[in-house]
């Protein structure tokens, strides 16, 4: 087996591992992301007062309980974190694959949420409201996919006991996540 | 050696099983907080205060907690910290620079002649659907 590593993996000018470093500046970049559309909605709900009834509608024990799920299935990736420094790869994994089955959980919950109302006529095109809504919870449902895809890859590396500092990685990402829906919760749910 | 190891294991567990049971305490009261708020405004203390502080309030304190012990923002390199402030720091700047022209309709040379015709059909649009109620709530979403 090469001991040789990409010079990339190695080198740390700030003292923080490169993997780690990368993780970071992809979150500090979906900060604007996600800030820009979250800063835009906050700004046309001050203008629009209408939208107060608009949002009426919206089910906070759907949006309560997704958000619970989200919050568990941060404590299992901080968990499985836990578990890879103490390079136990098998149990890192197993929590892995709770955090993943946390994300699948929120994705059914949304499903029957969405289901619902398009159903009742709350489309994409209905109005104001219903464009924001959709378009920030589907982003960040396509984060959720993308959590998952990527924990998967990771927990069948560090079932073998491969590539372990992986598993802080993506756990780095999935509570980015986390804190997303965190400010999602109330701002498309609470304040009606 | 490995017994002070599995201790040093279960006591790092618990910290984040703490810190879980503290963010769904708070996730409780966010939902709670527009509930009771029109029982305990008072004064200047508004419902609706209430229930923004209730909710973005709550948001704020999940949020620190994630990051500073979930993501390790406590014991990680400043860096990361200024990383971040300095985006946040960035999306306010584009908070401030683009809200007052979305937020109000009208300016000193301006006007938004669209989005004040749209507040006033849609407000005017509720008003009636509130008068001729016919128990319908979600008759028509685009109104």
């Amino acid at each position: 087996m090469s001991t040789t590593r990409p010079i990339a993996t190695t080198r740390s000018a700030t003292g923080i591992p490169t993997g780690k470093l990368a993780v970071w500046w992809v979150i500090v970049s979906e900060i604007v992301i996600f800030g820009g559309l979250l800063a835009s909605y906050v700004m046309h709900r001050i203008g629009h007062p209408e939208w107060a009834e608009y949002a009426s509608h919206t089910n906070t024990w759907f949006g309560g309980a997704n958000t619970f799920v989200l919050l568990t299935s941060s404590l299992f990736a901080v968990l499985a974190h836990h578990a890879a420094e103490h390079g136990d790869g098998k149990k890192a994994a197993k929590w892995l694959l709770g955090t993943c089955a946390g994300g699948l959980t929120f994705l059914c919950i949304k499903a029957v949420e969405w289901t619902g109302e398009i159903q009742h006529g709350y489309t994409i095109t209905a109005n104001g409201f219903w464009h924001f809504y959709y378009t920030a919870a589907g982003l960040h449902a396509l984060h959720v996919i993308a959590g998952c895809i990527i924990m998967l890859i990771i927990a069948r590396q560090a079932w073998k006991g491969e590539e372990l500092h992986r598993v802080e990685l993506i756990g780095i990402y999935w509570h980015f996540v986390d804190i997303v829906w965190i400010f999602l919760f109330p701002l498309l749910y609470i304040a009606k | 050696m490995a017994e002070h190891q599995d201790h040093a294991d279960d006591h790092g567990q618990s910290y984040y099983v703490k810190i879980w049971a503290v963010l769904l305490v708070l996730l409780i009261l966010s939902i709670l907080g527009p509930i009771v708020a029109p029982h305990i405004a008072f004064g200047f203390l508004e419902a609706w205060m209430i229930t923004l502080m209730a909710a973005f309030g709550i948001a704020l304190v999940k949020a620190y907690l994630v990051a500073a012990n979930f993501m390790h923002l406590n014991v990680e390199k400043k860096y990361i910290s200024y990383l971040l402030v300095a985006m946040l720091m960035l999306m306010l700047l584009f908070f401030a620079g683009t809200a007052p022209d979305v937020m109000e309709h009208k300016g000193q040379n301006w006007e938004n002649v669209a989005a004040q015709a749209e507040v006033e059909r849609a407000l005017a649009a509720d008003g009636e659907a509130a008068h001729g109620d016919h128990g319908g709530a979600h008759d028509d979403p685009a109104h």
